[in-house]
């Protein structure tokens, strides 16, 4: 979690913050849901990369703060705001939440692409910060990438290339 | 601390022992089904982050082919079986004695047949697993899908990540040794559930990582 310039990328259940005229970007989103944040006057932008709804689930005390809808995404605009950006500024893109597979039957395996977009939203509203653009659900993995430069996000998909939002 | 992965050299010569045995049923079934040989690798145990998961089995964004069974019963995970798709397709076109059925475009015969493979495959897997243990565990329907590896993998991480930032992984490669410039190779990943562990060490006899 270093101050880096150029293409910033995030893990599973991780999460970065990245500087004018960065990228940053996460890989294979699948139930997963990649929130950006971003302000855009001072043009920063954060990412994390939400594996769960939220940390109540957790079973042990230590785990990544990004792996968690309502850890993460607090986490991050704390980030953000050592960073100087400021809350107010802030605004969010989302996407993500599929689900890959139509056989999951077990109570916490089920739906959980749609319960962490669920979880997100709320998380989000939560912290008054407006979703701008999402691109979530079906059955499709997903790139992102966020350019601090056009504050667009890429997504990329097998089926249907890349799309901004 | 009672970490869920803290164990010992033993204990992951047991997870590779049924790996081994379960794995072992499952290339003897594909070698039937084929009426060829198809080769085992000796099966991998790792212990890894949730990203080195992904890097070993090939790369997150890396398009696959994958089938998916949820384990039940006695012994809970996610089980994957995963092939280059236009591997997958060659399987197919083995299987099926029709070389022009496309899996990668959605034909649905083809997916049918590649479930079926799947099925046949993780359900010999699942019955060593369960002969070997002693332990009664079923396996849901297979479900299928051509996509980012990372995206489709994560979905057998859903309930060790509630525990853990690691996964143990048990990973087995299997090649068709005939034609020898391009073999078929797949390979199977087992993501037992935390307390699934346990369950395998005790019903062994090395429950006790003290």
């Amino acid at each position: 979690m270093s101050k880096v310039l150029g293409a910033v990328k995030v893990g599973i259940a991780d999460l970065n913050v990245v500087e004018h005229p960065g990228s940053i970007s996460t890989i294979g989103l699948g139930s997963c849901v990649g929130v950006v944040i971003y302000d855009e006057q001072i043009r920063i932008a954060g990412l994390v990369h939400v594996m769960l709804p939220d940390s109540s689930i957790a079973k042990t005390e230590d785990f990544k703060q990004g792996k968690f809808a309502d850890t993460g995404i607090a986490t991050l605009i704390e980030m953000m705001l050592q960073k100087n950006a400021k809350k107010s500024r802030m605004k969010a893109k989302i996407a993500g939440g599929a689900q890959m597979f139509t056989n999951q039957s077990g109570k916490d395996t089920i739906r959980i692409g749609p319960r962490n977009i669920d979880a997100v939203k709320e998380v989000l509203t939560e912290h008054n910060i407006p979703l701008l653009a999402e691109d979530v659900g079906g059955n499709k993995g997903r790139t992102i990438e966020f350019s601090t430069e056009s504050l667009l996000l890429k997504v990329r998909t097998i089926q249907q290339g890349e799309q901004f939002i | 601390m009672n970490h869920p992965f803290d164990y010992t050299a033993i204990h992951k010569d047991v997870l590779k022992e049924i790996a081994n045995i379960g794995a072992g049923n499952a290339a003897t079934s594909l070698s039937e089904m084929l009426n060829q040989p198809v080769h085992m690798k000796t099966p991998v145990v790792h212990v890894v982050s949730f990203d080195e998961m992904m890097e070993r089995a090939g790369g997150k964004e890396e398009v696959q082919a994958a089938i998916h069974v949820e384990l039940q019963g006695r012994l809970k995970g996610s089980m994957f079986f995963v092939i280059d798709p236009a591997e997958a397709e060659e399987f197919v076109g083995l299987l099926t004695g029709n070389k022009n059925l496309s899996l990668i475009e959605g034909d649905s015969f083809a997916i049918s047949a590649f479930m079926e493979l799947g099925n046949i495959l993780t359900g010999s897997y699942v019955r060593a697993l369960s002969d070997f243990t002693n332990l009664e565990i079923h396996q849901s329907v297979p479900s299928v899908a051509i996509d980012m590896l990372g995206a489709m993998l994560t979905a057998g991480l859903i309930e060790i990540s509630q525990v853990s930032d690691h996964a143990i992984m048990i990973e087995t490669v299997f090649s068709d040794e005939t034609s020898e410039k391009n073999p078929l190779q797949g390979h199977f990943i087992l993501l037992p559930d935390p307390e699934a562990f346990q369950q395998i060490f005790e019903v062994l006899g090395v429950a006790d990582h003290e």
